[in-house]
């Protein structure tokens, strides 16, 4: 099992009140599956991804990548974690802005030891970024961005994505693109995918579709 | 990972050079300002050890006459026949004709071993040493000073000797200081040979003297190196506010880079421990290049600080710089340490942030203005610290406490002050522009207050500093006036000479003074005596800063002595209270004077007293009261008639014109470090406004989009640091006259032993004001340039941007 999610509870102080936003969350996830997790606005999405990242602490339940288990791991073990196995896409995109698009695309993999530049500039030519290794992220449109975020995720071979609404920041075209792309690769790789989107005309592309609602899966 | 992470972070460098810039060049002026003040320090120090180890004083006892003359030669032949292994010494001051040098004069037979100096042994030729001509040892700097000098005996540089003294025979050195047959004391050998007869027998009247603590040199500057020093902390102090800021907006701005290199698995105490690394890195690279800078600075200031310390002390101070590990490897550290001080809040920020925390730099900036409220009452404990310091404290620490507390007090409350004064002028302004340019200046002051706050503390310390200065010049040049009222000085070659001119001089002047005075201890330190003559010069120019009202017909009568003002406080005195003179006789205190600019204690008794005690003073010397105009004519004369070198007589307007060189001199430095810190403040200014443009991209493009044009956001740019910098300085105007008092009332009585009238000077402020308002304009120019310069297509790109 890549991803394994049991009674996962979540809640936030707001206002002085507690809001649960998350209520007994179940999820599983084997290699290679594609899961689309789509919600209202404020359901729980984007928390969910934090904490299978590790980026967050769950409240209640247990979840395990690649086989470990995060409760109780200590900030080095997470970050370990999200170095080796996880590879995150954000829809911000989240590029290191002083690096070019070759150092972008190369740096998780660097930070992972599995940097292997033959087969970065290969990612590259099949993201149609080959032509713009020397640009900064500034000099790149949003589509050319996301594109650079998802080489980068890519380019380090992790055996989970989880990817925050990689197009949400595109237009329809760029955003189907860039998706068609990131499925193939993904594919490739054998990785599986959980990909949080509002769109159900993306979500339906994926192996399987959940849905977040009043903090359960449905 | 650490080297990839590595590069990611040092890479924003790369893509903001001139952040990096101004962080090393911040840093490199802070460690500059600093390393060069210890340099001078060191230097000093190290000069006062050296004047220390002259013919081993330091290491050996001597004997010395108890009234503090010198002593007959014939006293040494007595211990000698008697058994004691003593060597005479003769020490005095040479000068003529603007050239001076303190001359010791040894008997090189009788030096202990190891005491003659190692040039004088090592010349081979002792009996060229004391065969006159004889031959002059110095430093290589005091014989290129005194080349070409008339009178003094053929020299010969040799390293190892204090620059400014002048070794020689004893019999060339008495002949050279007009003391033949006189010694000033015996230097006793370590080992002396049992069953010799005791001293009081062979030679009454004699003290034993523990080797000479040279420190009393050291103890007597220490004050003034305490002042360097805190000079050199305050603009140490000035530079690390563009550190903090520096490395505060690179962190800001890094701060998404610092979340995705978490979140892609970068452990927090490595990324914590990377920044570290970089910090120290860029710290060492800017120390060495401070250290570098500093030594220039020690370079070109230490002449100064040597001719500072010569006038003020009498003390003798190398005129040139020497590289010592110590100081530079303390250059160093202080570099890596006010780095680590100036990023530790940032790392600690960094370390308590949570992985998901906002990435926007903004966020920081808004958390700050909620931090005025904080540093107000900061700002507000440090002001009682101050007040407390005031009250309580003692002596030059406790000066200094308050000065740092003021300082910082008034740095502190400086954001939370214009923020006040921002908001109440923006709820007067009425057009929707001005509205507007009041809310955003105040808006921009959490980027800005550091820059703020480190002019604050360089227009204060240019207030407070220059008050002083110009307080102490104008009371100077007031007490030069009352000081020296004579018209001519005259020095005879020979008491002989002294008499014959005594009755040609008494015809063709208005009145002839006597200006004879002897040395000797006076309440446990060495101290000039002076006699004056009963004339109405003295109480007419002479003030007293305290008296009986008949101060001077009591002296006349001898019935009294007064005391210099440095004298007075160091030994508490009130009026009334016994001055013990050399030799034993004792005359109440009836009488204190101002006597700026000496470092030594001072006694004036009656003429005709002076001479009952000590009958074999030296009368060589007199000044002249005449018709000013007359002045040219009489000095003819006087060559003409005694064939007088010009160098032994000075008029007036010389002798005023050498102390105000002196005076200037003396000043100098503090001058030259004022302008430093302004500068670095100014810098400061320049690049918190330079980096902070980047960051005003959205706040300006609407304002463009509203229908202002760039060169009208452009010219708003420089008027708002142009306000801010006279906001700045009407504020520092009341700390820098706090501080001027305090320099005046408590540091310098603590440091100098006199304490001066404070007098204000504003048209020094407008002057300052001006210098203040063209900093700011001058920083936010070049931002301000790049603002109205810029491509629509920049601003449209924050729109396109926004989400």
């Amino acid at each position: 099992m890549l991803l394994s999610i049991n009674g996962l509870g979540k809640g936030y102080d707001s206002g002085g009140a507690r809001v649960e936003v998350l209520r007994g969350v179940d999820l599983a996830l084997e290699p290679g599956e594609t899961v689309a997790l789509t919600g209202e606005s404020g359901s729980g999405k984007s928390t969910l991804l934090h904490l299978c990242a590790g980026l967050d602490r769950a409240d209640t339940g247990r979840i395990e990548v690649a086989g470990r288990d995060l409760a109780g791991a200590d900030d080095a073990t997470l970050a370990a974690l999200r170095r080796q196995a996880v590879g995150l896409v954000f829809q911000q995109f989240n590029l290191i802005p002083s690096l070019n698009v070759g150092a972008n695309l190369a740096f998780h993999a660097r930070l992972s030891g599995r940097d292997d530049p033959a087969a970065v500039a290969a990612l590259a030519d099949r993201l149609g970024l080959g032509g713009l290794m020397a640009r900064y992220p500034e000099q790149l449109s949003g589509g050319q961005q996301q594109r650079v975020a998802i080489g980068r995720t890519l380019a380090a071979r992790p055996a989970l994505i989880l990817a925050d609404e990689p197009t949400g920041n595109l237009d329809e075209a760029t955003g189907d693109a860039v998706l068609e792309l990131m499925l193939e690769l993904v594919a490739e790789a054998g990785a599986g995918l959980l990909m949080v989107t509002h769109s159900p005309r993306l979500a339906a592309r994926l192996s399987r579709r959940v849905h977040l609602s009043g903090g359960r899966l449905a | 990972m650490r080297r990839t992470a590595l590069a990611a972070l040092l890479s924003h460098w790369r893509r903001h050079p001139l952040q990096l810039a101004s962080l090393l060049l911040g840093l490199a002026l802070a460690t500059a300002l600093w390393s060069g003040v210890q340099a001078i320090n060191a230097e000093a120090r190290a000069s006062y050890d050296r004047a220390a180890r002259v013919l081993d004083q330091d290491r050996l006892e001597s004997l010395v006459p108890a009234d503090g003359q010198r002593m007959p030669q014939q006293v040494f032949v007595d211990l000698r026949r008697a058994g004691w292994q003593v060597t005479p010494l003769i020490e005095g001051r040479w000068a003529r004709a603007g050239r001076a040098v303190q001359v010791y004069g040894i008997d090189p037979f009788t030096m202990p071993a190891g005491a003659l100096p190692e040039a004088v042994g090592e010349s081979g030729d002792i009996a060229g040493f004391f065969t006159p001509p004889g031959r002059g040892f110095a430093a290589p700097e005091t014989v290129a000073d005194l080349e070409g000098a008339e009178g003094l005996p053929p020299l010969i540089a040799a390293e190892g000797i204090m620059p400014g003294i002048l070794i020689a025979d004893i019999g060339i050195a008495q002949s050279l200081l007009r003391a033949e047959g006189q010694i000033s004391r015996l230097l006793l050998a370590p080992d002396q040979p049992l069953g010799r007869a005791p001293l009081e027998a062979v030679a009454p009247g004699l003290d034993r003297m523990a080797p000479q603590e040279t420190a009393d040199v050291a103890q007597l500057t220490g004050s003034f190196h305490l002042n360097l020093t805190a000079f050199g902390f305050l603009s140490f102090a000035v530079g690390l506010f563009i550190v903090h800021a520096a490395i505060g907006l690179a962190f800001e701005q890094r701060r998404a880079m610092f979340r995705t290199l978490r979140a892609l698995g970068l452990p927090l105490r490595t990324l914590v421990g990377l920044l570290a690394a970089e910090v120290m890195l860029l710290a060492l690279v800017a120390g060495i290049v401070g250290v570098a800078l500093g030594y220039g600075i020690a370079a070109a200031l230490l002449p100064d600080v040597a001719a500072t310390l010569r006038g003020l002390y009498g003390a003798s101070v190398s005129g040139s710089l020497s590289l010592r590990p110590e100081w530079w490897l303390g250059g160093l550290a202080i570099a890596l340490l006010g780095a680590g001080v100036a990023a530790a809040q940032s790392l600690w920020r960094l370390w308590r942030m949570p992985l998901l925390a906002s990435a926007q730099p903004r966020a920081w900036a808004r958390a700050s203005a909620r931090g005025f409220a904080a540093l107000g009452g900061l700002a507000a404990l440090l002001a009682v610290v101050a007040v407390i310091a005031g009250v309580y404290g003692q002596g030059i620490v406790g000066g200094f406490v308050l000065l740092g507390a003021l300082l910082m007090s008034a740095a502190l409350a400086l954001p939370g002050a214009l923020a006040l004064a921002l908001g109440a002028a923006e709820r007067l302004a009425r057009g929707v522009l001005a509205q507007w340019f009041w809310a955003d200046t105040r808006q921009q002051l959490p980027g800005l207050s550091l820059a703020l706050m480190a002019l604050m503390l360089a227009l204060s310390a240019n207030i407070g500093v220059g008050t002083m200065v110009a307080s102490f010049r104008l009371t100077f040049t007031e007490w030069l006036d009352q000081r020296l009222p004579s018209e001519l000085y005259v020095t005879a070659r020979s008491e002989e000479e002294a008499t014959r001119l005594r009755d040609w001089l008494e015809p063709r002047s208005d009145a002839l003074l006597p200006i004879w005075k002897i040395e000797g201890p006076v309440l446990g330190q060495t101290a000039e005596i002076y006699g004056v003559a009963d004339h109405r010069t003295y109480s007419d120019n002479w003030p007293m800063l305290l008296g009986e009202p008949d101060v001077w017909a009591r002296l006349a009568r001898a019935e009294g002595a007064i005391v210099n003002e440095q004298l007075w406080r160091r030994e508490r005195l009130s009026l009334g209270d016994p001055v013990p003179l050399p030799g034993g006789a004792i005359r109440p205190l009836v009488g204190v004077y101002s006597d700026y600019g000496n470092p030594r204690g001072q006694v004036i008794i009656g003429i005709a007293d002076l001479v009952a005690q000590f009958p074999d003073l030296d009368r060589r010397r007199y000044a002249i009261r005449t018709d000013p105009a007359a002045v040219p004519e009489l000095r003819r004369a006087l060559v003409q008639e005694f064939g007088l070198p010009e160098d032994s007589m000075i008029d007036q307007r010389a002798v005023k014109d050498l102390s105000l060189r002196i005076f200037e001199r003396t000043f100098a430095v503090t001058a030259a470090l004022n302008v430093l810190t302004m500068g670095v403040a100014g810098f400061a200014m320049f690049t918190s406004l330079l980096t902070l443009a980047a960051m005003r991209l959205p706040q300006l493009a609407p304002v463009w989009a509203l229908g202002l044009t760039r060169a009208g956001l452009a010219r708003l740019e420089v008027l708002r640091a142009m306000l801010l910098a006279a906001l700045t300085m009407v504020l520092a105007v009341p700390v820098g006259l706090i501080l001027a008092w305090v320099l005046l009332a408590v540091v310098n009585v603590a440091a100098f032993g006199w304490r001066l009238p404070i007098h204000v000077f504003p048209a020094d402020w407008l002057w300052l004001g001006a210098l203040a308002l063209a900093a700011g304009g001058l920083a936010a120019s070049w931002p301000a340039w790049r603002l109205a310069r810029i491509e629509p297509a920049t601003l449209v790109k924050v729109f396109a941007d926004e989400r």
